[in-house]
């Protein structure tokens, strides 16, 4: 860990509220690079409350990469430059000297902004509870290792599930498509014994939501999987649309 | 005031199955009567909000988050231990349960420890069925690993994110009593005063934090399930938003505060960098599994850790404590990486000790490592831009988890009616230590298990009214609410409220941390009363309270952190004893060990709130029919 400082420009994205204008301010700090970009502007919002000015205002709680809450655009980069990592992962020793780091919110048709770099993602929310889930009241289970999972699936489920919700790949695809985040979750429980009794209702109940809470479709660019923090594979958007297809094929619910 | 219990007579393993049987319940169609109330939604909240909505209980949720699945159980890392005994290695019920009282030092209740050991099983279970990925064998069977102060392989894991997949499940189940419409869920709210009429608890005053609107809520029964209070030392391993006001504002409206001084320092975190650092992030006490924690024989031996020869190494933790090596509990190993610290050894001299993986990789390989470790070793080079599969990672102690928390019966009811506490803001089943992976057990088994019984029994019992908000009570609380806000905004002072909490974490850090003495705690009061004033008089929070306004919720936080902070070590002065993590200088063995005094000491610490900087003691005390009190011993 070293103790160098480095001074760096950052021009942020301020507006008061959803309806207000927005624009950009510019500041103008010097920071350890031991620091986290949010560590950064903890810092500068001190300065900020000290001036007796409002705090620029952004979100984020774990600050271990786990928690989703997170989430700026930096240079064009939701999360930020460096792969496979959430903003409040990112340190500063991953910048020069004089350069220019550019904040903004994540921006989606379905992620209106509130307040400067904050954004309602509760549409990701909606999704998940029109189906993201295994009917199980608590009681119900049989002894954990009466049904075997095998490594494979159980590897490829955990590889869907972990993702954190944080909605980068939303904000990076030019569609604002959610299909990463909601393939993530349809892929973790088809892939398991568990899920199968629900798994085609279950994909077409969240594919409908997802398309009426207004995000985009997917044209397979693969920007999300490159921006997921988690490095969420689009092997699972395949794989829901494989579901999908089969729902539509096999399940109670079709309109022939 | 006579802090009562509750357990039931019989035998410890049969007290549970019994109770079960002797409390009344709520026929199916009554339960939709009934709302409760539940805030926080990490594994306590949300595996309590799903289950009593499916048993048909109307449910509204509260989180400050902007979705439920935000809360910090979600970074839980390392597993959660099941007495499944699948490893065939001489697990039990009674051996989980005798871990976890010798683990907290035999500063637990029996029967609570003993339930939880019992339930445990049940979690996996219920786990599995929704969809959680648990790590699995070849054959497709449950995978295990070892925790802290255990010598069997009880924990089950999900790679180094358990509580984020745990909570995930049972954030899933949440969801679908939501779509059901039995969970009603309002995200950003902050909870910020219960409403207590007639004794009991009938409703909760949040702030939407959007708007800044103060919003009632009434309900028959009121959960707690909003976590720890380690944020209360600043630099924690906690999220960046956990507090203890939920707890605290309860406290200040009757319920008891139990074992404030009970705080867990955990030996696996990153060490300090620097003064903006905003938390100390952890690394799971599951890399004690296969990593070796050393510091050089010599003092202030600079060289590289690589090039410091096997030799001259002192793995302390293999030296002093042969039989458990690694795996001691959490306050052991804390107290051992402080105590070469201190003494000079430290990484450079400093405060760090290396936790080495270079035996496992060779033993293993580096691929087997990366696939139980690889999140974990990731994050660590993302930190500090070193790779630990080179270079032995820097560790030291930091705040974690704390085991006080408000006094809950054995129903998980607080001392007033109709409050219940759950999960890590309950005092109830570590006593004075935690036992790694114990954690999730406990939330999961308040949540899903304990609670849809307990609580039916208190609507049956009691049959609490529905109070309507338009009532004096509500106003009260309201405009209290409001006038602490009002009052923090017009201080208009110069300092801000994070240069406050930090340099109330640095007392707690210093004089209410990993040791402590009578001097110091005495040192420890004055200076957060000092503080406190400052506080009060020269804080600066800019803005308004209608509208989105973080520093004011950050500062409505510290206020609270402020009074909490005095209460323990009001606490810990108290307690003339070393007992877990709690560690008074003046006693302890000439090993260095902690000293209990079980004669004067086995009780519970439960705290009345009379005033600001005032308290009034109560005692519960502890009985042990069922183990022996011994010195604990992980030689």
């Amino acid at each position: 860990m070293s103790d160098g400082h480095i001074n760096v420009t950052l021009k942020i994205w301020r507006q008061d509220g959803p309806n207000q204008e927005g624009g950009f301010e510019e500041f103008k700090v010097n920071v350890s690079t031991d620091a986290s970009v949010l560590e950064m502007l903890d810092e500068l919002n001190n300065e900020l409350e000290q001036q007796g000015k409002r705090p620029i205002a952004f979100e984020s709680d774990c600050r271990e990469g786990i928690c989703g809450t997170c989430g700026i655009v930096i240079n064009g980069h939701p999360h930020g430059p460096l792969p496979k990592t959430a903003t409040c992962q990112l340190h500063m020793r991953n910048f020069k000297d004089g350069e220019t780091l550019t904040l903004e919110p994540f921006r989606a048709a379905a992620f209106p902004i509130v307040r400067d770099l904050i954004v309602d993602r509760s549409a990701l929310d909606k999704v998940l509870q029109a189906g993201g889930f295994i009917s199980v009241n608590t009681g119900n289970a049989p002894d954990a290792n009466s049904i075997p999972v095998s490594k494979h699936a159980a590897t490829l489920a955990i590889e869907a599930a972990e993702c954190i919700g944080c909605g980068a790949c939303v904000a990076t695809c030019k569609n604002s498509s959610a299909m990463l985040f909601v393939g993530a979750k349809v892929s973790h429980l088809a892939l398991l014994p568990q899920g199968q009794i629900e798994r085609y209702e279950r994909v077409e109940k969240m594919v409908a939501k997802m398309d009426e809470v207004g995000f985009g479709n997917c044209s397979n660019t693969y920007a999300c999987e490159a921006e997921c923090p988690k490095g969420v594979s689009v092997v699972n958007i395949a794989r829901m649309n494989r579901e999908f297809l089969k729902a539509k094929l096999l399940s109670h619910n079709v309109e022939l | 005031m006579i802090l009562d219990s509750k357990v039931p007579e019989g035998n410890l393993a049969e007290k549970w199955t019994n109770h079960k049987f002797e409390m009344k319940l709520v026929n199916p169609a009554n339960k939709r009567k009934f709302t409760v109330i539940i805030v926080g939604t990490g594994l306590a909240g949300a595996s309590a909000a799903a289950t009593l909505a499916e048993l048909g209980y109307n449910v509204m949720s509260f989180t400050y988050h902007d979705s439920n699945r935000r809360a910090h159980s979600i970074a839980a890392q390392g597993g959660i231990n099941a007495t499944k005994n699948y490893q065939n290695d001489g697990d039990s019920d009674f051996r989980l349960f005798y871990d976890t009282i010798k683990g907290g030092d035999f500063r637990s209740r029996e029967a609570n420890v003993y339930r939880l050991a019992e339930l445990s099983s049940n979690i996996i279970d219920q786990a599995v069925a929704q969809g959680v990925p648990f790590a699995r064998d070849y054959g497709g069977y449950l995978d295990n690993r070892s925790f802290g102060g255990a010598q069997v392989s009880r924990t089950f894991y999900a790679r180094g994110e358990t509580g984020q997949q745990l909570l995930l499940g049972a954030i899933g189940a949440m969801n679908r009593q939501i779509g059901l419409g039995k969970i009603k869920l309002f995200t950003r709210r902050e909870f910020l005063d219960l409403v207590v009429v007639e004794g009991a608890a009938k409703g909760i005053v949040v702030r939407n934090l959007l708007t800044g609107e103060i919003e009632r809520y009434s309900a028959h029964a009121v959960i707690l399930a909003t976590g720890g209070y380690s944020r209360v030392f600043y630099l924690s391993t906690n999220a960046m938003n956990s507090n203890g006001t939920a707890i605290w504002r309860a406290h200040k409206r009757g319920a008891v505060f139990a074992n404030p001084c009970y705080t867990q320092i955990h030996p696996t975190c990153l060490p300090v960098h620097g003064e903006l650092q905003s938390k100390r992030v952890l690394m799971s006490e599951s890399l004690r599994n296969d990593g070796r924690i050393w510091v050089p024989k010599e003092k202030g031996d600079t060289r590289h850790p690589n090039d410091i020869p096997e030799d001259e190494r002192d793995y302390y933790l293999e030296r002093r404590y042969p039989a458990f090596g690694n795996l001691v509990p959490r306050d052991v190993a804390s107290r051992a990486a402080k105590e070469r610290c201190d003494a000079g050894y430290g990484v450079n001299g400093g405060e760090a000790v290396y936790l080495d993986f270079s035996e496992a990789i060779q033993r293993l390989g580096k691929k087997a490592i990366e696939e139980k470790y690889g999140n974990l070793f990731d994050m660590y080079q993302n930190i500090t831009g070193e790779d630990p599969y080179e270079v032995p990672m820097k560790i030291y102690p930091a705040p974690h988890y704390t085991m006080g928390g408000l006094w809950v019966d054995y129903h998980l009811m607080s001392n007033v009616p109709g409050l219940f506490v759950l999960g890590e803001a309950n005092f109830s089943d570590h006593g004075a230590n935690r036992l790694g992976a114990s954690a999730l057990m406990q939330g999961l088994a308040d949540g899903y298990f304990i609670i849809p019984y307990t609580l039916g029994n208190y609507f049956a019992t009691e049959k609490p009214d529905l109070v309507s908000t338009d009532t004096p009570e509500f106003d009260e609380a309201e405009n209290n609410v409001k006038d602490t806000i009002k009052k923090l905004l017009s201080i208009n002072g110069k300092q801000t409220v994070d240069s406050i909490h930090k340099r109330l974490g640095r007392i707690l850090w210093d004089k209410v941390g990993m040791s402590r003495t009578a001097e110091g705690l005495k040192q420890a009061i004055e200076e957060i009363r000092q503080l406190r004033e400052e506080f009060w008089n020269d804080v600066k929070i800019p803005g308004t309270d209608g509208e989105i306004n973080q520093t004011l919720e950050r500062a409505g936080r510290v206020a609270d952190f402020l009074e909490l902070g005095e209460l323990m070590a009001k606490d810990a002065l108290n307690r003339e004893e070393s007992c877990g993590t709690h560690f008074r200088e003046e006693y302890q063995t000439e090993e260095g060990e902690a000293l209990r005094r079980d004669d004067e000491y086995a009780y519970v610490a439960g705290w009345e709130f009379k005033n600001v900087g005032e308290w009034e003691l109560h005692k519960e005390p502890l009985k042990f029919e069922n183990v022996k009190l011994t010195q604990r011993s992980y030689k």
